[in-house]
């Protein structure tokens, strides 16, 4: 995110958390129904929605539901009738909801949830890392990613345009860190209220909406015959999605001066090393990357706002001059070659003829802190990479006692 | 496979547009056991066409007035039940390819 002049209302400016801004967000996009289950760090964004509902500020049905699992039953359903519609989750919330999430998808209803991420059990544990999300990175629902509590509110927003169009119609998880932000009190810039709604598409764009005048079934059985082609129906929604995404966030711009891409690139231009993440750490990550460089090294970093569809022509264009590129994934993969980030980055350059090495750093786990001598010791391992020319572990553990 | 329709086709989400088009599917490819009625043997009671889950049994009127039923192989999944609640024994199940 980065502002540009320009002729805009002046905006109204506020402290607010990211739960509160999240909140603030779904209001001003007028949606129809709400429905929640209470989950840490979560639970503020629908008690502040549950209020607004109650005390009239906004117009919408507000479902209270035994588990998440119906939470996501009650909004993809209404989303059939052609209602806009919102949910949040965190953690155990999302993994509950898990059987709905590839229903909401498949239905193709543009739902939009906030989920604010936290560890996964067990340990149990409150705090953030992204093995809540991540883990859902294949279940067919765009993910856009927060920086900060700016972003999360902006997200929202550009959530419904991009859910809501008619060539995507796939569900978005707008994702904001546990506590970091979404507890955090910041400078936040609301945009107005007449304009929210003149930048969200009008109601009603979902195509088929239950109608007892037009009877039809949802969710019919789809076995060998067709169920493979509704599958390529949703891969090549997430491929429009590609083209829709920067359009609605180009948009976004003209009515908040804010500038959102799939990712946003800090000192690219000259860089050997990059270092590529998703959400709260960009902020420590930027701040270590803007200190190396005044002492001469060439680093930067990417923070990533655009998880899925992962892209991947945009990424490979942008980091291909890289000496070296440090993904850096806050979830493990048990198993698997090495965290997410880096597996998706690794292989969206296995085609290409320039391919910087590699690396991933796992960090965070649990909402352990990631400190500004972590994030330098991660751009100096780059930096190592790059003047040796070998990337010594595939995975590295930053943070972690020994 | 081929003469069904491509992805580009069909609506998406899976929506059926259409109401009834189960009448379409033809379960009755899935049956092992047919049921065959001996109509001098029944008597007409309908029990069979109250009890078939599958709305299989067609009762067929003439002049306003039950005549005789029928059983729709279409549709007929082939559970047995009509056999099992004729008073009559006047339905029996014969494997498929008899
Ligand atoms: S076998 Fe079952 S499905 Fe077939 S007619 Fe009898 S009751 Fe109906
Ligand atoms: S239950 Fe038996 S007797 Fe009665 S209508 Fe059916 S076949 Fe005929």
């Amino acid at each position: 995110m980065t502002v540009s002049s320009g002729e805009l209302k002046k905006a109204r400016i506020v402290g607010l958390t990211g739960d509160e801004a999240v909140a603030q967000a779904v209001k001003q996009c007028d949606v129809d129904v709400i429905s929640a289950y209470p989950i840490t760090p979560q639970t503020i964004i629908v008690e502040r929605l549950s209020e607004f509902v109650a005390n009239g500020e906004l117009d919408a049905e507000f479902v209270p539901v035994e588990s998440e699992h119906s939470a996501l039953s009650v909004v993809t359903a209404s989303a059939l009738t052609g209602a806009r519609v919102f949910t949040a989750t965190s953690s155990q919330g999302l993994a509950l909801m898990y059987e709905i999430l590839y229903i909401t998808s498949a239905l193709r209803t543009p739902v939009v949830m906030a989920i604010v991420n936290r560890a996964l059990s067990a340990p149990i544990n409150i705090h953030c890392d992204h093995s809540d999300t991540l883990g859902a990175r294949d279940s067919g629902w765009i993910q856009l990613y927060g920086e900060n509590v700016q972003e999360a509110y902006d997200l929202i927003f550009q959530a419904y345009k991009i859910a809501e169009n008619r060539n995507v119609l796939l569900p978005v998880m707008v994702c904001l860190d546990g506590f970091t932000l979404s507890h955090t009190l910041e400078r936040v810039e609301l945009i107005d209220d007449q304009d929210a709604l003149s930048y969200l598409p009008k109601k009603l764009c979902y195509p088929f909406p239950i109608n007892p005048e037009r009877p039809a079934t949802y969710g019919p059985l789809a076995l060998t015959d067709f169920y493979f082609e509704f599958k390529v129906q949703q891969a090549e929604a997430m491929r429009q999605a590609l083209s829709v995404i920067p359009q609605a966030m180009r948009e976004y711009e003209k009515i908040s001066g804010r500038h959102y891409y799939f990712f946003d690139a800090y000192g690219l231009e000259d860089a050997d090393v990059a270092v590529v993440c998703l959400g709260s750490a960009s902020g420590t990550m930027r701040y270590i990357a803007r200190e190396l460089r005044k002492e001469g090294h060439k680093v930067a970093l990417v923070k990533l706002t655009v998880y899925r569809p992962f892209p991947t022509e945009e990424l490979v264009s942008a980091l291909e001059d890289m000496k070296v590129v440090i993904a850096m994934d806050r979830s493990l993969s048990f198993g698997a070659v090495g965290g997410p980030l880096f597996e998706d980055l690794r292989s969206a350059f296995y085609d290409h003829e320039k391919r910087p090495l590699i690396g991933c750093i796992v960090y965070g786990l649990g909402g352990r802190d990631l400190t500004p001598s972590d994030a330098r010791s991660i751009f100096k391992y780059g930096l190592e990479i790059a003047k040796t020319g070998m990337v010594p572990e595939r995975v590295k553990f930053v943070g972690v006692r020994e | 496979m081929s003469s069904k329709p491509g992805w580009r086709e069909i609506p998406i989400g899976a929506v059926l547009l259409e109401p009834g088009s189960s009448v379409k599917v033809r379960t009755g490819d899935w049956r092992t056991f047919k049921p065959i009625i001996d109509q001098s043997k029944c008597v007409r009671c309908l029990l069979c066409w109250i009890y078939c889950p599958d709305a299989s049994i067609k009762v067929i009127d003439v002049n306003g007035k039950v005549d005789h039923v029928e059983i729709d192989y279409e549709h007929c999944k082939g559970c047995g039940i009509c056999e099992r609640v004729c008073p009559r024994n006047a339905i029996t199940m014969k494997p498929e390819g008899e």
